[in-house]
């Protein structure tokens, strides 16, 4: 079967809007230089990794976390108590700490995972959300690791204030193209065919001789990984965090958003979502201050996208695209051309001997 | 000859249904053996039970002289027992070729490159005419054509034996046959088969020994010709004799609808 | 004899490309038509075409001498088409009575729903014998009869199997294909889509045999079964014993 969109001209043409993407990104900041501006950039990219993450592992293996805010939570805790154990001061090394945290996040998804991971379908959705639940109650009343309601504080940056953005915004697109790559990286690979057969039928997989459990653990501790990283330059951006902000439940469903509005299961999908709900969710928080009209229009928009485009921007779009380049190259396909689907009489003899 | 699969004693209920109710079986290294029976008889949950996807009430199941009675599927799927679905479990959303790597994880990794090469890959897709769907998504595919994706899957692991769950059925004469030719060939290589069918030319052509199923247990064993003259397996199976007649084609005894020819306008 | 149902210059297919390329046949009224081919032909899309699931891409579908093509499969049942599907499709938990009545769901009119259903019932006795117990624990075979007296419900004016033998055993199916002439004794038209060619070429007054997405051969089922070229592609050998 020949897929428009796996010729080599459209392979290099993905490529390409890849390599400007990034190059745009890198760009960004130096063109838009109001503060206002890149801090809008800096969530999007955060929100760019948070939300691929959550698609490495819901999206690949179809287990719906709505819980993942306790990695971010978890990696923005790491950071502030490293930080104040150790009496650090603020500066760019603090971001040494962030791939520490995101390892810290990891780990608490070992568990979380072993217990969560134990149900499956609508049960996995539940246990998730009571996870985050528990993990924000602990967060308000272990007090000597978060200070509970009072919150803690991070150190606080020397920069100047038209550059402060800057490094925040530089560690987010890092953490972004990491989240990406390791998305793409897992698609291609054999863990993520493992993924994505438990997906389909997790039984069938087991019965193959796939792993389920390892491989569901290792996706969501992954997931994990990259979260906490997100969580922790937040907590570092915002210079304080308390029990709401940083193990919020709107954060477990805007990254689930996100996935399901660009495309659930590819390794675009998160990224285009992310690039058009956050910025508009900033928007429209500072435009009407009010965030429940924000949340009501984000909540007609996700039905919008389920009604007119139910897999996703990206799917949605490449099916259009693929209609329309066969639909322009159909008159060289006359009734006299080869058929595109195999029949006994192309078998040569040859061709059906029994392979070893 | 040595005994590779043994099922013992076997029972298994759905509620107050007796899905296996005594259930016995020995299939011998080497063979092919044939598993008939009517709609319901409890075929396709001895297969349950056997690979581990069923937990049987009583009852063991030993392959290779090891009990495997209550392992996990994996478990007894690494051990060397394949098998395919009568309704057919392919992985909806993969392309045909991701379908059969997804097996890759159930073979010791030594002999991975050599089972999982791209190239046995296509020589297996092709086996089973569906080279040019390589790439197609296994949920776009016909009934028939998952089947053979299944039995692709099933093959691609080598395993000691494979139970196959009708894999004639939805599948075109001709083909029919190639698959029989295949399940020969391996066999000859040493490859063992428990075979559920009800297309009797393909079950009689193909089986060594051939066991009947009628109400959650075996009533009958034997070879072919013998089976097919055994008057329980005629009652309760067949319902009718058997022709022999050159033009019992696929579909065996469908050839006897004499009701419906004559009906014809 | 007029022709219920016919599709020409057909082409319709999914994402990766056509699977039906310029197909044209026909089905006439009052009889048996038979489709056979090889796994990947097209018999599957053929039936979505006519079913309303697949929208074609060019070419005309029509019933009853009306354009049908790319009318939603709701409007297309609604004409008098009805498909019964490979896989069971009855609701394991309800009793076979619900079953068939359900099949009457497009109907507004109870006591016509009754009436239909005391006629079905004279043509499927299974229906009353078994009425009230779940149809899940019915056999294969069956429930594919359930399944046929639930069509009968709408009172179509041509009835699409699909692989009615599927998985039945020699005993069964034999009650089913019986099953399959009384329907087209009672006056129905029949589509029939079968792997198992002889049962299904043995049942039909016309066969068709599609290839790569078109017509290789049509005709009367003995025609077919005749042809040597078809005998050898698609009939088969009897399977090659064990040496």
């Amino acid at each position: 079967m020949n897929d428009p969109l796996a010729t080599p001209l459209w392979r290099g043409a993905r490529v390409g809007t890849a390599g400007l993407a990034l190059i745009a990104a890198v760009a960004f900041p130096f063109v838009f230089t109001n503060p206002a501006v890149t801090s809008v950039a800096m969530f999007t990219l955060l929100f760019v990794g948070s939300s691929s993450a959550w698609n490495l592992f819901s999206g690949y293996s179809g287990y719906m976390a709505l819980g993942n805010a306790v990695f971010f939570g978890s990696g923005a805790y790491f950071l502030a108590n490293v930080a104040k154990d150790l009496h650090l001061k603020g500066g760019i090394g603090i971001f040494a700490l962030v791939p520490l945290a995101g390892l810290f996040a990891g780990l608490v998804g070992v568990p979380v995972g072993w217990l969560a991971l134990r149900t499956r379908r609508h049960t996995f959705v539940v246990v998730t959300i009571s996870i985050f639940f528990v993990f924000q109650l602990l967060a308000y009343n272990l007090h000597s690791l978060t200070n509970g309601s009072g919150g803690m504080q991070l150190p606080m940056p020397p920069w100047l204030a038209d550059t402060y953005n800057n490094y925040f915004y530089a560690a987010a697109l890092v953490v972004a193209v990491v989240a990406i790559a390791l998305s793409w990286a897992v698609r291609r690979s054999r863990f993520g065919l493992d993924l994505l057969a438990i997906r389909d039928d997790e039984d069938r997989a087991r019965g193959l001789g796939v792993r389920t459990e390892r491989v569901k653990l290792a996706a969501f501790a992954l997931t994990g990984f990259i979260t906490g990283m997100c969580g922790a330059i937040t907590a570092y951006y915002l210079g304080s965090i308390y029990p709401p902000f940083v193990f919020d439940a709107l954060f477990d469903v805007t990254i689930a958003l996100m996935a399901f509005l660009g495309g659930l299961g590819t390794v675009t999908g998160p990224v285009v979502g992310a690039l058009l709900l956050e910025p508009m969710q900033q928007y429209l928080t500072l435009r009407f201050s009010n965030a429940g009209i924000s949340l009501i229009l984000f909540g007609c928009l996700f039905l919008l996208v389920i009604r007119f485009l139910p897999e996703g921007v990206v799917p949605s779009l490449a099916r259009l695209l693929r209609h329309v380049l066969r639909t322009r190259g159909e008159p060289q396909a006359g009734p006299g051309d080869p058929p595109p689907y195999d029949s006994p009489a192309d078998h040569s003899p040859a061709a059906r001997e029994v392979p070893r | 000859m040595t005994a590779l699969l043994e099922v013992r004693e076997v029972r298994k209920s759905f509620g107050g249904l007796h899905a296996l109710n005594g259930c016995s079986l020995t299939v011998q290294e080497g063979t092919v053996a044939g598993l008939i029976g009517p709609n319901g008889s409890g075929k396709t949950t001895l297969f349950n039970v056997i690979t581990g996807y069923e937990r049987a009430d009583a009852g063991t199941v030993a392959f290779g002289g090891q009990d495997v009675t209550g392992l996990a599927t994996g478990k007894i799927g690494g051990l060397g027992v394949g098998r395919t679905f009568q309704l057919t479990r392919v992985f909806n959303r993969l392309t045909l070729l991701e379908n059969l790597q997804v097996g890759r994880a159930g073979v010791p990794r030594e002999r991975r490159g050599e089972l999982y090469g791209p190239a046995r890959c296509m020589e297996l897709l092709d086996f089973v005419g569906l080279t040019a769907l390589a790439q197609a998504q296994a949920g776009s595919l016909s009934y028939g054509q998952r089947k053979l994706v299944e039995l692709a899957m099933v093959l691609a692991q080598e395993p000691k034996v494979v139970l196959l769950d009708e894999p004639a059925g939805g599948i075109n004469p001709t083909l029919i046959g190639q698959i029989a030719d295949r399940i020969g060939e391996l066999n000859r290589r040493g490859m063992t088969f428990l075979v559920v069918e009800h297309n009797m030319e393909f079950v009689m052509g193909l089986c060594d020994v051939i066991s009947v199923m009628e109400r959650g247990a075996v009533i009958a064993c034997g070879r072919p010709e013998e089976v097919r003259k055994d008057p329980r397996v005629l009652d309760a199976y067949l319902g009718g004799a058997l022709d022999d007649g050159p033009d019992d084609g696929p579909g065996g005894p469908t050839g006897q609808t004499e009701g419906i020819e004559g009906a014809q306008p | 004899m007029s022709i219920l149902l016919e599709l020409h210059g057909v082409w319709a297919g999914y994402d990766g490309g056509d699977v039906l390329r310029d197909l044209t046949l026909s089905v006439p009224a009052g009889s048996i038509t038979c489709v056979v081919g090889p796994n990947g032909a097209g018999k599957s899309t053929v039936l979505r075409v006519i079913s309303g699931q697949l929208i074609p891409r060019r070419g005309t579908v029509v019933f009853d001498g009306e354009e049908i093509g790319g009318l939603s499969p709701r409007k297309i049942l609604s004409r008098g088409i009805v498909q019964v599907a490979q896989e069971h499709t009855l609701f394991p938990d309800m009793t076979v009575r619900e079953n068939v009545e359900l099949g009457g769901f497009l109907l507004r009119d109870r006591a016509e729903v009754a009436r239909r259903l005391r006629q079905i019932e004279d043509l499927f006795p299974i229906v009353t014998d078994r009425g009230g117990e779940r149809a899940g624990a019915l056999s294969g075979g069956q429930q594919r009869l359930v399944e046929f007296a639930r069509c009968l419900m709408l009172d179509p004016k041509l009835v699409v199997l699909d692989e009615p033998s599927m998985g039945l055993d020699p005993k069964t199916l034999r009650t089913v294909l019986q099953q399959v002439a009384a329907m087209r004794d009672a006056g129905r038209t029949i589509l029939l889509v079968e792997q198992n060619v002889r049962a299904g070429l043995s049942l039909a007054g016309q066969a068709v045999v599609l290839e790569s997405g078109h017509v290789r051969l049509a005709g009367t089922g003995a025609q077919v079964l005749a042809n040597p070229d078809i005998a050898h592609l698609y009939l088969g050998g009897a399977p090659r014993s064990l040496a």
